[in-house]
């Protein structure tokens, strides 16, 4: 029972960071989508959205000073298999246009099709993925 | 347009979603592939975290229906695309692949860059490669004549 109640704190708190950053600034917070704009820094949203990393950046430390502890962090995978799906994860996010947050938090909020679609799909192919690399990620 | 108080209510916007991935558990690779493995120990927390963030979005959303403007900004970016093609499936497949593999999706990760480990930088950096190279493959193609743009000179 611990663990429900700081995730739905989590997600609420997540939720308001999308609230804010489309009331105030009229943008959706797709991390994915985000991180791709820094490589185009002629955009006029570019320093806003390297604001939102930087701000993303100081969320864990934010949250070891007021816990006391950093927030628990099990990276299992090996390096080069970590190495392959960080380029999954890159490439298919873009070509997907968005992640967990921009097609899940915010997508889901707005019942995109598209983005209920995406969300349906990579959550299908990640469990898929969980179950068959038992031999591979402990 | 006002950049500084946009640059700021960004700070403040991912310092809030930064610290609720913190508080949640999504920083935890461990426990985001223990809740995508349903047919072992199926840990169904963190479907609390995905519930709790759509609500209150979905309230933010409808705010921002009444609204002519967002407070900083001249206008609302929302995408208005509603066909579900070839590339968002397959995207979310790959997406899918990764985040498997891994237990980490963007957000989380980039969170974590924080901590400074070397896992994390290997998949960050590895992350941001599959976005160029995306990028590189979707770009214009430049095989038509150089110059074809510009101006007559």
């Amino acid at each position: 029972m611990g663990a429900y109640v700081p995730a739905l704190a989590g997600g609420v708190l997540i939720g308001l960071s999308a609230t804010m950053l489309l009331l105030l600034n009229g943008r959706i917070a797709g991390v994915s989508g985000l991180v791709a704009g820094l490589g185009r820094p002629s955009d006029p949203r570019w320093a806003a959205d390297l604001a939102f990393m930087v701000g993303l950046i100081l969320g864990p430390p934010a949250f070891a000073v007021l816990a006391g502890h950093w927030p628990e962090m099990r990276l299992d995978a090996s390096l080069p298999l970590l190495a392959v799906a960080g380029l999954l994860v890159g490439f298919g996010t873009r070509l997907g246009s968005g992640c967990t947050s921009g097609h899940g938090v915010c997508g889901l909020a707005r019942l995109s099709p598209r983005s209920i679609a995406a969300v349906l799909t990579f959550l299908a192919s990640s469990m898929l993925t969980v179950v068959l690399a038992k031999g591979i990620v402990p | 347009m006002r950049p500084t108080a946009q640059i700021l209510a960004a700070l403040g916007a991912g310092l809030t979603f930064g610290f609720g991935l913190s508080l949640s558990g999504m920083l935890d690779p461990a426990r985001v592939r223990g809740f995508l493995d349903v047919t072992g120990t199926w840990d169904p927390s963190l479907a609390f975290v995905l519930a709790g963030a759509v609500t209150v979005s979905s309230l933010g959303y409808a705010v921002s229906r009444r609204l002519r403007a967002p407070t900083f900004a001249p206008a609302f970016a929302i995408p208005t695309g509603r066909r579900i093609d070839q590339p968002l499936i397959g995207g979310a497949v790959l997406f899918g692949i990764g985040w498997g593999l891994s237990g980490f999706c963007p957000g989380p990760a980039v969170a974590a860059l924080s901590t400074g480990a070397l896992p994390v930088l290997v998949f960050v950096g590895a992350m941001l490669a599959g976005m160029a190279a995306h990028r590189l493959l979707t770009r214009p193609s430049s095989a038509r004549p150089s110059g074809a743009d510009s101006p007559a000179r």
